[in-house]
């Protein structure tokens, strides 16, 4: 257990790389479901859950059965795979077994399967935490905290976008830039604020 | 070799996750009524939610627990109510179809006490000391109702009134919550004549800012052979159980307030 570890993954995951406003990962929910606060939690909540789930299985898949077989280069195609079944699994379970919380999610679980967030937190796990093949100590923890900490980061984003343009809702805003283009005029702004954190290179 | 494997592995891990969620989805299947999906098929779809529930959805719902009646989407047509009827084996009770109807017939005609610029909506407009409008209870002529409308039957008139298409109305209620004046009720299609003013200032107050509003005469409570209009609180009120839409009142009614609905 390295504490200074985890902090940086938390900060580094949550601003420095969020995964929507630095990555630019996931951004079709980011437009798409953020007019509504309460809708866009539960659409976090829900990618929060699955990129947590995600990422451990994807790690326990690379380890055991990617790099065993000299297979690495299939990471993407498999992982995929993984995700799909996954998310389908999930909700399975959920519907039986909590129904209020199936409700909850509504449609938003099932849309995950093809969110590319989950796939870019599984890819950038991995990308960090094996050198030359071998996982770090540690490894397996790290990916479970990374990945929670991406959600995390997704859900920061997306309240932050969804308290914004709820309040623009009462606001007079010319016809041509009403909805979309004034979402990509913020989510640029926010975008570049965020840019703050690691500063420019050029 | 190399190839294999890759096939293998890729192969039988596709096949592995085929397998796994085929016995899951028999082990977590949920049990659905064949009858809500039906119910989803010939509800309007429109999610108004005039029946007090969240969506179509939640209607199909709680009509298969029970807890709304029959015809209790106000949206759908007496057919589809047969059929919703006929699903869940209960009789239907008729009920004849209601319109919103607006009880303001100022528009452009009523006086204005100032000139608003702000946004352009009713809502908003009526915060500002109740309207620009210089009477207090006449329709602001933004359109919020128009909006409001799910079906698309409210348009605005050139004299700045909204008109409500009588066919494409569905009385989901929906314009009579949104409008900030309470100007629309839902009166039913069996009665052509209504009262076109909210105003309940005095005769005197009403003709100085509005030649169209209830100026209380009682020309038309003597008029009526039913008993069936009243003018309280200097508003003509009409009791739609007495009314026989014989429309003496309107052929009495000096400033054409009590209308007959086109």
């Amino acid at each position: 257990m390295n504490i200074q570890e985890y902090l940086s993954i938390f900060i580094s995951s949550v601003f420095i790389y969020n995964v929507i406003l630095s990555r630019f990962l996931g951004l079709c929910p980011f437009v798409a479901i953020s007019k509504n606060t309460r809708q866009a939690f539960a659409m976090s909540a829900a990618v929060t859950f699955v990129i947590t789930a995600s990422s451990v299985v994807t790690w326990l898949i690379y380890r055991f059965l990617l790099l065993p077989f000299n297979l690495a280069y299939l990471r993407t195609l498999s992982f995929v795979l993984v995700i799909a079944a996954l998310v389908q699994l999930i909700e399975m379970v959920i519907r039986k077994t909590s129904p209020a919380l199936y409700r909850a999610f509504g449609i938003y679980l099932t849309l995950i399967t093809t969110n590319c967030a989950v796939l870019g937190a599984a890819v950038l796990n991995i990308d960090m935490f094996f050198v030359n093949g071998r996982a770090i100590s540690g490894s397996f923890y790290y990916s479970l905290f990374q990945g929670f900490c991406m959600g995390l980061g997704y859900t920061l984003a997306m309240l932050i976008m969804s308290g914004i343009r709820e309040r623009l809702e009462l606001c007079n805003v010319p016809k041509p830039l009403r909805d979309f283009p004034l979402a990509f005029i913020i989510a640029s702004v926010l975008s570049l604020s965020f840019m703050g954190f690691s500063g420019f290179k050029f | 070799m190399e190839i294999l494997i890759a096939v293998l592995v890729l192969g039988s891990l596709g096949f592995l996750f085929g397998i796994g969620l085929a016995v899951a989805s028999k082990k977590f299947n949920v049990q659905v009524d064949p009858k809500l999906e039906q119910l989803q098929h010939l509800l309007p779809g429109s999610n108004c939610g005039a029946c007090g529930n969240p969506g179509c959805f939640g209607f199909a719902e709680s009509l298969l627990s029970g807890k709304s009646a029959v015809n209790g989407c106000r949206v759908c047509s007496d057919e589809v109510k047969e059929k919703i009827a006929g699903i869940m084996g209960l009789a239907l009770e008729k009920q004849t179809k209601k319109i919103a109807t607006l009880h303001c017939n100022g528009g452009l005609r009523v006086k204005d006490k100032y000139i608003y610029n702000g946004i352009s909506d009713c809502v908003a407009a009526n915060l500002v000391l109740g309207g620009q409008k210089a009477c207090v209870f006449a329709c602001l002529g933004f359109g919020t109702c128009q909006k409001a409308c799910p079906f698309g039957a409210i348009s605005m008139s050139a004299e700045g009134l909204p008109v409500v298409d009588k066919v494409k109305c569905r009385s989901c209620n929906k314009c009579v919550l949104a409008c900030p004046k309470k100007l629309f009720s839902l009166v039913s299609v069996s009665f052509s004549v209504y009262v076109a003013c909210s105003s309940h200032d005095m005769g005197r107050d009403v003709k100085a800012v509005c030649p169209v509003g209830c100026i209380a005469c009682k020309l038309c409570e003597k008029a009526c052979k039913f008993d069936a209009i009243h003018v309280i609180d200097n508003l003509a009120v009409i009791d739609y159980h007495k009314c026989t839409s014989c429309k003496e009142c309107v052929k009495v009614c000096p400033s054409k307030t009590i209308r007959i609905r086109e």
